[in-house]
């Protein structure tokens, strides 16, 4: 963490073959997919020692590491593009609210294992087909997290839907949690698949893919799994968007203040 | 299963050749055999293995509590997936040791209610506060380097189960501890603020580590028996001689000070002498008076409540679907 947050003085190092433009959008894409997956692991961690089983335990854990290990190369690569000198570390821990670019869906709390599944599930299921895609990226760095990604998030996907399952088709009380959690979580779906000019832009060039175009893998995949499970597919009018514009729900800032509390605590320390 | 009776059916089926069983045990035991779960063993070992498994396990599991509170909070992102690397081999330990534990015949979740009801403990070590992050790093050094010079002999153990889960154990915890180390080196070496961390963690960790080893030799009721039994290989006061001679090299690498001003190196031994341990303490903690008993056991009750209707839920699903599955059988 060497650098002070928000830095406005070096221009952005330009790729070899792209404008100083495609380098700064490729940061900001870098940051959306590296904070979706960063939020997420800071949700799943604080999970640990909280699971119904063990298993569960090591299962969650698990997928927080995987998730954890996507996020830090996809921020240290947004960082060497920015040129700016933020490493990994000063973008996880000193950037504000206001800077970062997940998606709601991953900063929402675990009101319960059935919110933690249900978020598991729409989250997995557009997390899939997206890297999938992006195995093919023109950043060298982008294809291989998703390359490595991949693999994990279809066990992630797995763990989800088979959970979905046991809860839809278990008891009464699961399959109520189950169904509220979705009924919760389900306006946070649609900003998964948010596009716009600077995603456009990027998937023209082979870097980035538009998430509008894994919705109807998405939508095939979690209708299979609801519909197995014996849950109604929500039929939710809200739809929250803003995260990729670095507007958060209430909860974020508490999420960011636990996260960040010692980093912030000790400018300058190494750990 | 009951933990303390032996089925009806073993029973009748062993009396008859009891004495020339115990015999071979005896026999399997002195001669460093293993004795594998098949096989037949005394009541009262069974039971002590069972008790001192179970113990175990339940210390990995509790033991995730303290550095789990750290989690969230990890200064760095490679502090956060270590420190989750590592509280999720604490669960690992703990599924492979009550696996070990239902190989002598009780089950995971009978030991966990007992756990629970607070008539079977876990190490008391658990029940001190982790305030700061140096705290991570001083259990990672003093209570797993504590651990794994009480948990190596076990990999020679006569019950095989537990031996061969040590194995594995002992190589984690070996990494943990190495992990503890360096956090505490990075902190010793750091600016004054890290620093003053560290050493405050290692004073308040230092004697409750001591006391990881239990009480003295003479008055260690049941040591004797499980040294014949070849479960346990040295004494307690052997173990943490041990421990202290390895450690205080160790502090002295770090930069950091023992708060023991009687800790002296003693030439003609060849040992660090070190001064009285507050047994008061030790058996105040032990009896649930320490800082934090409470609210260990209440955390893991309240996880194991609230997900009692997800246990619930996998049970119904898995009777609906081999009910399904013998329906189509039968069809």
């Amino acid at each position: 963490m060497s650098a002070p947050a928000r830095v406005e003085s070096s221009a952005p190092v330009d790729q070899p073959a792209t404008g100083a433009g495609t380098t700064a959008a490729t940061v900001q894409y870098l940051l959306r997919l590296g904070d979706d997956a960063l939020v997420l692991a800071q949700r799943l961690g604080a999970q640990l020692t909280r699971a119904p089983q063990l298993e569960e335990d090591v299962a969650l854990a698990n997928i927080a590491l995987d998730l954890l290990g996507q996020a830090r190369p996809l921020l240290a690569r947004a960082g060497e593009l920015e040129g700016r000198g933020r490493d990994e570390d000063a973008l996880a821990f000193l950037r504000e609210e206001r800077d970062f670019l997940n998606c709601q869906l991953v900063e929402q709390p675990d009101v319960d294992f059935a919110g933690t599944i249900a978020r598991q599930l729409l989250f997995s299921c557009y997390q899939l087909p997206l890297l999938q895609a992006l195995t093919t990226s023109a950043d060298e760095v982008l294809a291989g997290v998703a390359g490595k990604g991949v693999k994990e998030v279809a066990y992630h996907r797995d763990h989800a839907v088979q959970w979905t399952l046991r809860l839809g088709d278990g008891t009464e009380e699961s399959s109520r949690r189950m169904q509220a959690a979705l009924d919760r979580l389900w306006p946070f779906a649609a900003e998964l698949f948010e596009s716009d000019d600077l995603v456009r832009s990027l998937a023209v060039r082979g870097v980035a893919v538009d998430p509008a175009s894994v919705r109807p893998r998405w939508d095939a995949d979690v209708d299979a799994v609801l519909a197995e499970a014996g849950l109604a597919r929500p039929s939710s009018v809200r739809v929250a968007t803003g995260g990729r514009r670095g507007l958060h729900t209430e909860c974020f800032g508490y999420l960011l203040a636990e996260m960040q509390h010692l980093a912030r605590s000790h400018p300058g320390a190494t750990w | 299963m009951p933990v303390t009776d032996p089925s009806p059916a073993l029973q009748a089926a062993v009396e008859p050749d009891e004495a020339a069983l115990a015999e071979r045990f005896e026999r399997t035991v002195a001669a460093e055999e293993r004795i594998e779960p098949r096989d037949w063993m005394p009541e009262a070992y069974r039971k002590t293995l069972i008790r001192q498994i179970a113990q175990h396990a339940h210390s990995e599991i509790i033991g995730m509590q303290p550095e789990g509170n750290w989690i969230t909070r990890a200064p760095s992102l490679r502090r956060k997936a270590i420190l989750l690397a590592k509280v999720q081999d604490e669960a690992g330990h703990g599924l492979y040791l009550y696996s070990a534990a239902e190989t002598l015949g009780v089950d995971r979740a009978e030991l966990l209610d007992l756990l629970h009801a607070g008539r079977q403990k876990y190490s008391s070590i658990f029940n001190y506060p982790t305030p700061t992050w140096a705290d991570v790093g001083a259990i990672g050094w003093l209570v797993d380097g504590a651990a794994i010079v009480n948990q190596v002999p076990i990999t020679r153990c006569s019950y095989g189960p537990y031996a061969r889960a040590m194995v594995r154990i002992c190589k984690e915890e070996s990494f943990h501890q190495r992990q503890g180390f360096e956090i505490l080196h990075h902190l010793s070496s750091g600016t004054p603020e890290q620093h003053a961390m560290a050493q405050d963690a290692v004073d308040r960790w230092w004697w409750p580590s001591l006391m990881m080893f239990g009480p003295p030799d003479d008055a260690s009721p049941n040591s004797a028996r499980s040294m014949a039994w070849k479960i346990k290989r040295f004494s307690n006061d052997e173990l943490r001689q041990r421990f202290v001679d390895m450690a205080v090299p160790q502090a002295e690498a770090l930069g950091l000070t023992l708060p023991d001003p009687e800790l002296r190196w003693d030439a003609e031994s060849g040992h660090y002498r070190f001064g009285a341990i507050d047994w008061t303490e030790f058996h105040e903690v032990l009896r649930g008076n320490g800082p934090c008993n409470a609210l260990r056991v209440e955390h893991r009750v309240r996880a194991h409540e609230e997900g009692a209707w997800v246990r619930e839920a996998a049970d119904a699903y898995a009777a609906k679907h081999a009910a399904r599955a013998g329906a189509e059988v039968a069809a």
